[in-house]
């Protein structure tokens, strides 16, 4: 008799495409999701060189914002603004997934969870607007 | 509505196909019938020699799943009439291998699931004729994955089950968090000895795929980051106590 756990029957293996994540819209998403992680990095590294201009003198913080300013830059930083609010808003709506809170034995519902962290997000953007308008 | 549609099925005999070709059908557009009943038709009136995998006709049994115009899907539960006009693309699941038409080999996932040990572990047994009482809260708890049905539609969406066929896969984790969550289990350390490794939880990107196409919105994604968050947890406690975690 054959050993049904032994027998291995001719099959066809498909590999899987270089290009899979072009044959879906959804997994498209997902990889703009990922590579949205790189712009984020982009911004901390921005960030990071303005506070040393900042802290090395008003020429170096006027040539910072010269640089700023180039075309470049600028149609980097509008690209990468777009990929950090993508990146923030996939990863909330995703927090819901990951978090389970129950109230009177009730799972909450994924906007209860998503909610606090927009509203984190907009007082946050707030705050730093108010700081940068203010004078 | 007209009343036909062209119906593609992969086809792929081990014998004498070095791959896959497709095979072309025309059949009656219904607008009660559903992809397995185009098959069935196709079966009973034009070519006897298809294959293909089904057996409850009602989104039970789990054994009808296969790709529709390129998204997994439970034929039986897929109505023909949303592909009008056609024509309508049948496929075996991806990421398995092929055995013959519509048929794939499911062992790789029944390994899985087994070494996720989806079945109530007790330290002790209680005697037989003492109950194990659940409140519905309790219930509530872990009952959205007690509905998986095991037809596979999540590891056939899952591009990393299909680029690493190491890892555990959608449902295995899902099934695995169904006892970890039952207040009657006490076998969640084992299971997580298992399933922390790198191509356990882990492996997952977060892709969410499997939770969209689950007939039975199990939704496996959000059971994995749930299990991370458990795990991390646990790894945390370990780190602090080294000797009180359990
Ligand atoms: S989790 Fe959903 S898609 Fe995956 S095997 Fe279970 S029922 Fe099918
Ligand atoms: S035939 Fe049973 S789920 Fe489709």
């Amino acid at each position: 008799m054959i050993n049904p756990t032994e027998y291995v029957p001719k099959s066809y293996h498909a590999r899987v495409s270089t290009y899979w994540w072009l044959t879906r819209w959804v997994y498209l998403k997902f990889i703009l999701r990922e590579v949205s992680s790189v712009f984020v990095a982009w911004f901390v590294v921005v960030t990071l060189l303005q506070i040393r201009a900042v802290t090395s003198g008003p020429a170096d913080y006027g040539e910072f914002q010269r640089w700023l300013r180039s075309p470049l830059l600028l149609t980097l930083n509008a690209v990468s603004f777009f990929f950090v609010v993508f990146h923030a808003v996939t990863w909330f709506n995703l927090s819901a997934k990951a978090m389970v809170v129950r109230v009177g034995g009730k799972r909450l519902p994924g906007i209860a969870i998503a909610a606090p962290n927009y509203a984190a997000w907009a007082v946050a953007s707030g705050a730093v607007a108010w700081i940068l308008l203010r004078g | 509505m007209a009343n036909r549609i062209t119906i593609e099925v992969a086809r792929y005999h081990p014998a004498h196909d070095e791959k896959p070709g497709f095979d072309t059908y025309e059949v009656p557009l219904r607008k009660e019938w559903v992809v397995l009943d185009a098959l069935n038709y196709i079966k009973d009136h034009l070519d006897g020699t298809l294959s293909f995998r089904w057996s409850c006709r009602m989104g039970v049994c789990g054994s009808c799943g296969m790709t529709v115009n390129g998204v997994p899907k439970l034929t039986c539960a897929t109505f023909l009439s949303d592909y009008a006009p056609g024509p309508v693309r049948v496929e075996p699941l991806k990421n398995f291998p092929v055995l013959r038409d519509l048929v794939v080999d499911t062992s790789d996932f029944l390994v899985k699931l087994g070494k996720s040990k989806p079945w109530i572990i007790r330290k002790v047994e209680k005697p037989l004729d003492e109950e194990y009482l659940q409140t519905p809260e309790e219930l509530d708890a872990y009952k959205q994955y007690s509905m998986c049905i095991n037809c596979m539609l999540c590891y056939a969406a899952c591009p990393v089950y299909g680029l690493d066929p190491l890892f555990s896969g959608p449902a295995a984790i899902a099934l695995a968090q169904r006892y970890n969550l039952d207040s009657r289990d006490q076998g969640a350390n084992q299971r997580l000895d298992i399933l922390s490794q790198h191509d356990g939880i882990w492996g997952c990107t977060f892709v969410g795929e499997c939770t969209q196409v689950c007939p039975k919105n199990v939704d496996p994604a959000g059971a994995i980051q749930q299990y991370k968050l458990t795990a991390t947890t646990e790894w945390l406690k370990a780190l602090v106590l080294p000797r009180g975690g359990t």
